[in-house]
């Protein structure tokens, strides 16, 4: 299982309360991961990347293991750790703003 | 006894403030999806449980919420969670928050730019929905303004967004830029005796009308002058930042300019101005007495380099002629040190027999008049800056 921790709005939009978790066949990219993410809560598409583009919001980042992922190619295997659900896929709000 | 429900959207979230007839006591729920933009929430006049909201964030983007039961519970309308995201044959579902521009050649030619501030093309970008609005008829159809400024339908409760392309493909589209607020479609007027008309306003392109349901526009700024653009009488440009009609005189307009007050006595065809002695005529909101076709109201601001009222005194202006002849509304509101804007979705008017009125502020205050605005007192004074204000009348 992929741990998967988000902000906290979208938290309140997916309706819950901790970390989800997440089946993703084969080694997990960021792309998968967020597939995976999409399909079981439908509410949050749109919210971390475009509908119509696909990319990435850009007050939005991705982080594994203290590394930042977000530049990384989108098929780019996630670390290990990951994978194996010892460490979570962090999905960041930018500090700023009001 | 009836009752109102007044709906206000905030920079933080959006709040349902509710009393009974009187209009004397309230009850305060919310904040309501705390923390994200609401530019906008309207119940539908076919149904009043269900009420329409335009959530948005810098972050995240544009959700659409719904409610069914007056606002105690809400939902995005698109694929509830648990429920595929692709029907059988794989397609995607309803999406709720997917506005996407139509550039197909059969509903409209396409069309990929707009003026931008310096003069050269830019390329049309979704930003998010300004403004709902529920057809008087359906509770299932809905009207979103969004920006960059087009304007979509749903009919299946907000489910699913189809462009009305006509609007942005008529031909004066690559003309149109936006004001300092973005190039917003903010304003969307339904004709109450004719299904097929509907009025729309855009910063900063001006008004337009269709007379089909959407399919053709034409932009209805004849009379208006704005000194700021190149041609100042020319047929797009014009900063129009809100339009109110009264249900029974669907072809009388009254419109809050950058700078103007205006009325147009034929369906936008022509304007003429009506700002006549009030204090400054630069301003957002305008809107019509409930039962007074020429009773109407605007809160004049002191300019567009200083988004505040003028000599620091919190005054609506009031007109029993229809424009021209103004008198200012004090009683109960702030008349020192004040210095809060007044939005122009954040004013709405009851249809109770004595007329209530209600705007509120870039300050977080909710002013209400049970006697079409002879006194005024605040509902709420504290919430996060107010970006519009609608009021249902319950039976």
């Amino acid at each position: 299982m992929i741990r998967v921790v988000l902000p906290a709005h979208l938290r309140t939009l997916a309706r819950v309360s901790g970390e989800v978790s997440l089946d993703v066949a084969g080694p997990p990219t960021i792309v998968s991961v967020l597939n995976a993410l999409e399909e079981r809560y439908p509410m949050l598409r749109g919210t971390i990347r475009d509908q119509v583009t696909r990319e990435r919001r850009p007050f939005l980042r991705f982080f594994a293991c203290a590394e930042d992922w977000t530049h990384e190619p989108a098929d780019t295997p996630l670390p290990e750790a990951v994978a194996k659900g010892e460490e979570p896929l962090l999905v960041i709000g930018a500090i700023a703003g009001g | 006894m009836s009752g109102v429900r007044v709906l206000v959207g905030t920079r933080k979230g959006a709040f349902i403030l509710t009393s009974d007839g009187k209009r004397k006591n309230w009850e305060v729920s919310g904040p309501h999806f705390a923390g994200w933009e609401i530019y906008h929430l309207k119940g539908s006049p076919a149904d009043p449980n269900r009420i329409y909201v335009s959530q948005t964030s810098g972050w995240f983007g544009q959700i659409i919420q719904r409610s069914n039961d007056g606002g105690k519970t809400w939902m995005q309308p698109g694929t509830p969670s648990g429920e595929p995201t692709t029907t059988p044959e794989g397609m995607p579902k309803a999406e709720s928050n997917k506005f996407v521009y139509d550039t197909s050649a059969g509903t409209g030619k396409p069309l990929t730019t707009h003026q931008w501030y310096d003069g050269t093309q830019h390329p049309w970008e979704f930003k998010r929905v300004w403004h709902v609005e529920p057809s008087l008829h359906d509770p299932d159809t809905v009207y979103a303004g969004v920006e960059d400024a087009a304007i979509f339908r749903s009919k299946d409760g907000g489910k699913t967004w189809h462009e009305l392309a006509g609007l942005r493909g008529h031909g004066t589209g690559p003309k149109w830029q936006p004001g300092a607020g973005g190039m917003c479609l903010h304003t969307i007027i339904l004709d109450p005796k004719d299904e097929k008309r509907i009025y729309i306003a855009i910063s900063a392109a001006g008004a337009f009308r269709t007379d089909d349901g959407g399919l053709t526009w034409k932009p209805i700024n004849q009379g208006l002058y704005s000194q700021y653009i190149p041609d100042p009488r020319a047929e797009v440009g014009h900063c129009v930042h809100h339009v109110a009609m009264h249900k029974s005189r669907p072809d009388v307009l009254f419109m809050q300019k950058h700078w103007d007050v205006m009325r147009s006595d034929n369906a936008g065809e022509e304007w003429k101005e009506v700002s006549g002695n009030l204090p400054t005529d630069f301003g957002f909101v305008i809107d019509v007495h409930a039962h007074e076709p020429e009773t109407i109201y605007v809160v004049p601001i002191k300019s567009d380099g200083e988004h505040f009222v003028p000599d620091g005194k919190l005054r609506v202006y009031r007109s029993r002629s229809g424009g021209n002849e103004w008198e200012a509304l004090t009683n109960g509101l702030p008349q020192k040190d004040c210095y809060v804007n007044v939005l122009r979705d954040a004013m709405a008017v009851d249809s109770l027999d004595s007329c209530g009125i209600y705007f509120g502020t870039t300050g977080g205050q909710v002013y209400a008049s049970a006697d079409a605005g002879d006194t005024w007192a605040p509902i709420v004074r504290d919430l996060p800056a107010v970006l519009s204000v609608e009021v249902q009348t319950l039976p």
